[in-house]
């Protein structure tokens, strides 16, 4: 960089506004144009709304989650009735009890499990990964090897064990989601760690009088929690198949306690005879897990200042694109530079 | 000299690195010989410029001379006190007297963390300064090293290399320490720009009183801010004076095949020069030669070079009697004072002697 | 040689590893109190006279260290107990139940592999074209349905409309390749097809990343100035060294790869080992069961040797000692 440009940076700054903006704003900005990421957390956002509202459609409906209606619920041969049928709007199941209702219900569970093993596990893996990286040694193998048995482990014999020993149940399935995810995150942390931990900047606090605590917390931390949110975010699907497999195999959340795995489950007798109590399920499942995974996708590419260039290249495209269209010719901005109000954004 | 003027005394430090291998069971097979036997004398307010090849092992003397790093063996003596030993509780205080500046203005501030927040972290480490304290003190800093103290938030990615460096240099300066040391500090810098942070660190030494370990592998720059250099080969150091008798007349052969490879600004001096080509690579550190470690490249080698290690004395023909202390035998770098010019070589080159024929005729 | 050498010892550990495994099995499932197993097997009307006389029968009453002998015993001498209802060896139901998980894990491995390596690699090589944006779309979806969902939609979108117009070569259940192999590939085809689906979406997301930024390096770019052809240089140069990584992955998915071998087994009713043990589970079939964690423990150990094999032929820098 010559001194001229120096000095041009120096003037600018001077009337440049004196707050930086962080990397979560660049992040939030970057994210909010990228529709993709914007629906799907909005998808997000109504599921969790209609999942804590799910009572209220109880109410509404009249129709508790776990009451049959062996009447206007099940048909002559005493199968499910389908959607829009004596006001049950999504249908109902084998023994004649609201659908959506229990979708909203089983929406509960997934959610509940998805975010809060995740939470868990991600907490217990950056600590450990933290530590087993900065501080390596004994510690550092024996977690590496630990980390190499769960990941190996068959997580369907952990909870058929537990399951056996203490009786299926939603707290034992938790168990099992978070045994089986902190591993992936400590591996990751551990790795960024080490690279984090060659740094000059740590070698810098060291001299300073920096503990290891301090550096760990003030120096490493900071550096790891882009890619321990986008993990975390694509973990949070993770789980929630991970529930519904285990309640689909008995393992899990017990009937009558509504879930998507166990509904699943039930629904497979009744393939021929009720295709939307397969598909609604299905469908609800599908689209959260799917709506998670995108969202975390598109964190992912956010906070990748390569997609910066990417976003700018399509924005210079559709501009041009316009103005071709529009045929005016030269009162676009220069496309060799983006227009000024997205200069400051490029970190 | 008094006693009184040095700050930094390096008593024949060494630091050896254990090379591992194997699997499960790591055992060591050999040893790095990063800092062999070292000696050196930093004073007050002055600069010790220490000049060496990648590898020779000047970063790892700084982080010894830091605390940063256990010597093998050895005592680094700050302001009197032996600082070899000192657990990381004892060692707290003396992290506010000794700083340091990095190389790369890129790696050695955290990406993720306000410009503020990195120049306060010494206040906040050593709970000296919190609030707007802190904030001030901080803003004070910045102006002191030219920086705009109203970019008190913004990220280290918002600033350019000289920029950062700056900020660098206001970190290492906030607990007002009596050693800064400066590793490599511009050589990751245009060149243009090294020439301003270099007189910021002058105007600093002269305002603060400092005193610097400067390590550079540019012998230019070590020549424009130092007032003794070392230079450093395989671990040890090979040759230690003041500035301008050790570029003017340098003794030790590896001293005058590196002043040779230095560019020259002025084509006629470079036309005249003579350069002297060393032949072969640096030798491993793990396994040094024996005797002088530079007899096998050395053009003026001989066999005693290679059996016996030559120790690091003033030249008694050129300087008779240093500064009669009678410990010339023992000398360290810059014991006896400013203008001692040491030698660790045997057949040092003589004023005249041409070393580059010397290479050559080797060659033919 | 080095190689007979490494081998015996990774077996021995296996071996070491399998040993733990089922002790641990034995202690947490026989931690429980035996009142309840009797008392289940039984039924709740029995009397307690009956139910001492179960607790004898299946030497329950013994102690904990003595049944441990036995138990181990029979495992050195490749017996792995008797299910608690039908008094048949654990052995016998195992050994029928194999052939169905068998055929399952092969087919659905090597579908899984070749369609989530070959996806990945033609998106790598086509980045940002339609191919490559539909494999996106397809491997996010695969990424976000549980094995069980796939199994099920494919059953009531391409089983059952097809029996309805009498085509009935897919089928349910299982069919052994010695019954005929048009009905065996018939009975097997949507298995596979589930199986393979999720953990072939994860590759070839894996294989994609690794390869695309395998061709950013220097060295590809060197061997295209070389002016090798575009296929040598992603086949020769690129997709041996991107795909180390991913077969280092492999070992981690082999316990991932179980979970859905139950499910598939479940959905499609191929009556497996999976099936078998769920069933067990439901009844506390416990000599079942701990069959089952041992078979599980051993299909592991296996399949991360092979996996550490590949992965050494696939890596120069990998030596086995």
């Amino acid at each position: 960089m010559s001194i001229v440009h120096e000095i041009e940076l120096e003037a600018q700054s001077a009337v440049a506004p004196v707050q930086g903006r962080s990397q979560w704003q660049l992040t939030w900005r970057r994210l909010r144009g990228d529709r993709v990421s914007m629906v799907a957390l909005v998808v997000i956002v109504i599921m969790v709304v209609l999942a804590i509202a799910a009572p209220v459609f109880a109410a509404l409906t009249g129709h508790p989650p776990n009451v049959a209606y062996p009447v206007t619920g099940e048909n002559a041969a005493g199968n499910p009735v389908g959607p829009f049928t004596n006001g049950f709007i999504l249908g109902t199941d084998s023994t004649g009890r609201d659908l959506l209702v229990r979708i909203l219900y089983g929406a509960r569970v997934s959610l509940f499990v998805g975010v809060v093993t995740t939470f868990i596990a991600t907490a217990l893996g950056v600590a450990i990964g933290l530590m087993a990286g900065y501080f390596g040694g004994i510690a550092d193998t024996v977690l590496a090897r630990f980390t190499d048995a769960v990941l190996a482990f068959a997580y369907v014999v952990l909870a058929i064990a537990l399951a056996v020993v203490y009786g299926p149940s939603l707290t034992i399935i938790m168990l099992v989601i978070t045994f089986f995810s902190w591993a992936g995150i400590a591996r990751i942390v551990r790795g960024q760690t080490l690279s984090i931990k060659e740094k000059e900047y740590i070698e810098a606090a060291r001299s300073l009088g920096a503990g290891p605590f301090r550096i760990m917390f003030f120096d490493i931390l900071p550096n790891l929690l882009a890619p321990v949110l986008v993990v975390g975010t694509l973990y949070i699907p993770q789980a929630v198949v991970f529930e519904a497999t285990l309640s689909f195999l008995g393992l899990g959340v017990q009937p009558p306690t509504a879930s998507w795995g166990n509904m699943l489950a039930d629904a497979s007798n009744f393939y021929q005879v009720a295709w939307w109590y397969v598909v609604f399920p299905a469908a609800a499942l599908l689209i959260t897990t799917l709506a998670f995974n995108l969202l975390g996708d598109g964190i992912r590419d956010a906070m990748d200042p390569r997609t910066e260039r990417l976003l700018a290249a399509r924005r210079l495209r559709r501009k041009n694109r316009k103005k071709r269209k529009t045929g005016v010719a030269g009162t676009g901005p220069n496309p060799d530079f983006p227009d000024p109000v997205h200069v400051g954004q490029i970190p | 000299m008094a006693a009184d003027d040095v700050l930094v005394r390096v008593e024949n430090v060494v630091k050896y690195f254990p090379v591992k291998a194997g699997g499960l069971f790591r055992h060591t097979v050999g040893h790095v010989h990063a800092v062999d036997d070292v000696s050196l004398v930093i004073e007050r307010g002055k600069t010790l410029g220490l000049v060496g090849e990648t590898g020779s092992g000047k970063s790892t003397l700084a982080r010894c001379v830091a605390g940063l790093l256990p010597v093998t063996s050895g005592r680094v003596t700050f302001d009197g006190r032996d600082i070899t030993k000192l657990s990381r509780g004892a060692m707290r205080p003396l992290r506010r007297e000794v700083q340091m500046i990095f190389q790369d203005p890129y790696s050695s501030l955290n990406p993720r963390r306000r410009v503020g927040s990195i120049i306060g972290d010494p206040f906040a480490i050593h709970k000296i300064a919190t609030g707007s304290e802190r904030k001030r003190r901080v803003q004070e800093l910045m102006e002191r090293v030219g920086l705009n103290p109203e970019h008190y938030n913004r990220f280290p990615s918002e600033f350019s290399g000289g920029q950062r460096q700056r900020i660098g240099v206001a970190r290492a300066l906030a607990l007002r320490p009596k050693l800064i040391i400066c590793d490599e500090p511009v050589s990751a810098l245009d060149v243009s720009i090294q020439a301003q942070v270099l007189n910021l660190l002058s105007d600093l030494q002269k305002d603060f009183g400092l005193s610097y370990l400067f390590i550079a592998h540019d012998l230019e720059v070590v020549r424009h801010v130092s007032d003794r250099v070392a230079v450093m080969y395989l671990g040890r150091v090979g040759e230690a004076g003041p500035k301008d008798a050790l570029y003017n007349r340098p003794r030790h052969p590896y001293t005058v095949a590196l002043l040779s490879a230095a560019p020259a600004a002025d084509p006629d001096t470079a036309a005249a020069r003579q350069r002297v080509i060393l032949t072969g690579d640096v030798p491993s550190p793990i396994d040094p030669p024996a005797g002088c470690r530079f007899h096998p490249r050395c053009p003026k080698a001989q066999p005693l070079c290679a059996t016996e290690e030559p120790r690091l004395v003033p030249d008694m023909a050129a300087e008779p009697a240093a500064d009669g202390d009678g410990d010339s035998g023992a000398a360290t770098a810059g014991t006896a004072g400013e203008n001692v010019h040491l030698t660790a070589c045997h057949f040092p080159v003589a004023a005249g002697e041409n070393l580059a024929a010397a290479a050559s005729r080797e060659f033919a | 040689m080095a190689i007979v050498g490494y081998l015996v010892r990774r077996i021995l550990t296996g071996i070491v590893v399998v040993w733990l495994v089922a002790t641990a099995a034995f202690f947490l499932f026989f931690a429980r109190p035996v009142e309840t197993v009797a008392r289940l097997l039984a039924g709740h009307a029995a009397t307690p006279q009956v139910i001492t006389e179960v607790i004898t029968n299946l030497g329950l009453n013994q102690p904990i260290l003595t049944q441990y002998w036995r138990f181990v015993d029979g495992l050195l001498h490749g017996n792995l107990g008797y299910s608690y209802y039908s008094q048949e060896s654990v052995n016998t139901i195992l050994k029928q139940d194999l052939p169905p998980t068998v055929s399952l894990v092969i087919g659905g491995t090597i579908l899984w592999l070749i369609a989530g390596l070959s996806v990945g690699i033609i998106s790598a090589t086509r980045a940002r074209s339609l191919f490559d944006r539909a494999s996106n779309v397809a491997v996010l979806i695969g990424l976000s349905m549980p094995v069980f969902v796939i199994g099920e939609l494919l059953i009531l979108v391409v089983f059952l409309p097809l029996n309805e117009h009498g085509i009935t070569w897919i089928d349910t259940g299982y069919s052994g390749p010695t019954s005929g192999l048009g009905s065996f590939f018939g009975h097997m085809v949507l298995p596979w097809i589930t199986l393979a689906s999720v953990q072939a979406a994860v590759y070839t997301r894996l294989s994609r990343g690794q390869l695309l930024d395998t061709l950013g390096e220097d060295y590809i770019r060197t061997a295209r100035a070389k002016g090798l052809s575009e296929r040598r240089v992603i086949f020769r140069h690129a997709v041996r060294a991107a795909l180390t990584p991913v077969v280092s992955q492999l070992g981690v998915d082999v316990g991932q790869l179980l979970g859905g071998v139950f499910v598939v087994e479940i959905v499609f009713g191929l009556g497996g080992i999976g099936q078998a043990t769920v069933q067990a589970v439901d009844q506390d079939n416990l000599p079942v069961i701990i069959g089952f964690v041992i078979i599980a423990a051993v299909f592991v150990v296996v399949a991360n040797i092979i996996v550490d094999l590949l992965y050494a032929a696939l890596d120069p820098r990998v030596r086995i000692t």
